[in-house]
């Protein structure tokens, strides 16, 4: 188990590098951002001055190397937008972005879990047809569509809801709701066919031959094994929403990580991205790798291979 | 053929895919041709006009209404269908063919390359997609082609994990270990042998990825990095119209719909294609 645990990790540095790596040099194509931060009117002298102060100058491989190591310390360089450390400017973001998210996660996955079991469980009825099209649509709907539709509803015809930005639980609901849409229906269109495979299983018939109450079989020779997709799936959705955030975000003007990043990107704030995109694939790493464990915890085969 | 028809005339699903996805790729193809408004003029005079549904077929007849600057939505939702169409079939079939490729290769060589390839690919998924592609469209700039490659970039590597696990288990099949031993060459061996084994998933997952580009497209759109104005495109006809969510409900409402059921439809199709080249499924039924 040890053993296990320290090759996913150094796996999980070897991804995290990697992405530094790649974010460093796309952001480097973005733009030279000296020319954007001087005065209008300024010399070239001065772009140049600027240029030096902040270590553009200097070949791009020194930079990376330097970048590298600065990073290794926690030192993600001087956002030039906000004029402090980038790395601030990211991490008092993350608890908006990570709160939002988190709820998504947890109550799409409950709903989609509950209503996936439904449509497994009574085959063929309507309850199984309303859940399977609820997901279909749901799957479909593009989420920033969706977030402009429940603004339209409850912040404009009904006046309920603020229409974006963060401050109190009210502020949750609508970018909440919006996200956990899309978490639900694909947890509820997984587990369902999941539940569907694994009902046709021997040692399902075997289970139920031998005299177990329904109960008993369905927690704990059904749902245990039809979760093992759904675990996978939930590391799979966790990027979309780290990612999907930049979108969201700016839909509901709500003060996380992602739209951080699209104004970093509009701004050439390099450090800025580069904080923020490590930091996003910094969790998301890390949330697989609790994946990675629960999977385990779930199923032992793959613990031993 | 005569059996995947008569399969996809009996589901319901599968056919009200097929059908919606023939509408709108007819839809894309014949708008030049449609007696449609002008997408990009803009009119003073008839600016965010409602939808009115009286009089449809006159010239002046506006069905979805119109945009702040006097330009009926539904030309340029058609329009846009084109933009969006190109950019995701482009995207679909670049993506599926280095993935695909790639997948071959490391499935059939294992080794040095596979680790090497298979390390990429864990490297790119800790990344996620949505920012990878906002990252390089705002470095490399918003034109069509370069959308094609972002959106190709962020789906090669589904292709190439699935295909690269065909692709073990096909080359140590007898038919592969036979071409082997006649002397037919490596090239020949992936591409007359090995490729025509791993269409099926290809085509699978070449469907549903095409459903998840025509969102990210839109989703990069929306954020001002899609196709730039004046051509039409539906997520920035989304970001535009949201401004004008309080008095004209309709111009942010349309567009949106239209992603929706393109999607829908898409997805629909690709289910209906993995239910039925899945043999487990199929003795099932």
């Amino acid at each position: 188990m040890t053993r296990y645990l320290l090759t996913k990790l150094i796996e999980a540095f070897i991804a995290i590098w990697g992405v530094v790596t790649i974010v460093f040099f796309v952001s480097r194509i973005l733009g030279d951002p000296a020319v954007l931060l001087v005065p209008v009117g300024a010399g070239q002298q001065e772009i140049d001055n600027l240029r030096a102060a902040l270590g553009l100058d200097r070949p791009l491989l020194e930079q990376y190397f330097h970048s590298l190591l600065s990073m290794l310390k926690g030192d993600f360089g001087i956002s030039f937008q906000h004029t402090r450390p980038a790395l601030d400017v990211v991490l008092e973001r993350t608890p908006a972005t990570a709160s939002l998210a988190g709820l998504a996660l947890l109550f799409g996955t409950l709903i989609g879990a509950a209503a996936g079991a439904i449509a497994a469980l009574m085959r063929g009825t309507v309850a199984e047809f309303i859940v399977m099209v609820a997901a279909l649509l749901g799957q479909a709907t593009p989420t920033f569509w969706l977030g402009i539709m429940l603004i339209l509803l409850f912040s404009v015809e009904l006046g309920l809801l603020p229409t974006g930005g963060a401050g109190t639980w009210l502020h949750y609901i609508l970018p909440g709701l919006t996200l956990s849409v899309f978490v639900s229906a694909s947890i509820a269109r997984l587990l369902r066919s999941s539940l569907l495979d694994i009902m046709r299983e021997d040692y399902v018939r075997t289970a139920r031959a031998k005299g177990l109450m329904p109960r008993t079989v369905f927690f704990w020779h059904i749902a245990r094994n039809a979760l093992i997709p759904v675990v996978t799936m939930i590391g799979i959705i966790a990027g979309e929403l780290l990612g999907g955030s930049v979108v969201i975000e700016t839909v509901f003007a709500w003060p996380g990580v992602g739209r951080v990043i699209v104004q970093g990107i509009q701004a050439q704030d390099f450090p800025v991205i580069q904080a923020g995109v490590t930091l996003v694939a910094a969790i998301f790493v890390f949330v697989n790798l609790l994946v990675d464990l629960l999977y385990g915890v779930l199923d032992p085969r793959i613990r031993r291979g | 053929m005569k059996p995947f028809l008569s399969a996809l005339l009996r589901s319901r699903a599968g056919l009200f895919g097929f059908v919606l996805v023939m509408l709108f790729v007819a839809g894309a193809i014949l708008a030049p041709y449609l007696g449609l408004a002008s997408p990009i003029r803009s009119s003073l005079t008839s600016r965010m006009v409602a939808p009115t549904w009286t009089g449809l077929f006159s010239p002046g007849a506006h069905p979805l209404g119109t945009d702040e600057l006097g330009r009926d939505i539904l030309s340029r939702i058609l329009y846009g269908s084109r933009t969006t169409l190109l950019i995701a079939a482009g995207a679909v079939i670049l993506g599926g063919a280095v993935g695909t490729l790639l997948g071959i290769v490391a499935g059939y060589y294992r080794g040095i390359v596979d680790r090497i390839l298979m390390r990429v690919v864990d490297i790119q998924l800790a990344l996620p997609l949505m920012l990878l592609a906002l990252l390089v469209v705002a470095a490399v700039g918003a034109s069509t082609q370069n959308l094609v490659i972002v959106l190709a970039l962020t789906s090669w590597l589904r292709y190439a994990r699935i295909i690269r696990g065909q692709v073990l288990a096909l080359r140590e099949r007898e038919f592969i270990l036979s071409a082997h031993a006649i002397g037919a060459g490596t090239w020949r061996i992936m591409i007359k042998h090995l490729l025509p084994n791993v269409m099926t998933p290809v085509l699978v997952i070449a469907t549903l990825e095409l459903a998840r580009i025509i969102i990210m497209d839109a989703a990069l759109s929306f954020l001002g990095l899609g196709v730039q104005p004046p051509s039409p495109s539906w997520g920035r006809m989304l970001a535009d119209g949201r401004v004008y969510i309080t008095t004209a409900w309709w111009i942010v409402t349309f567009p949106g719909l239209a992603i929706l059921l393109t999607v829908l439809s898409v997805n629909l199709l690709g289910d209906w294609l993995r239910d039925y080249f899945d043999p487990k499924l199929r003795t099932a039924r």
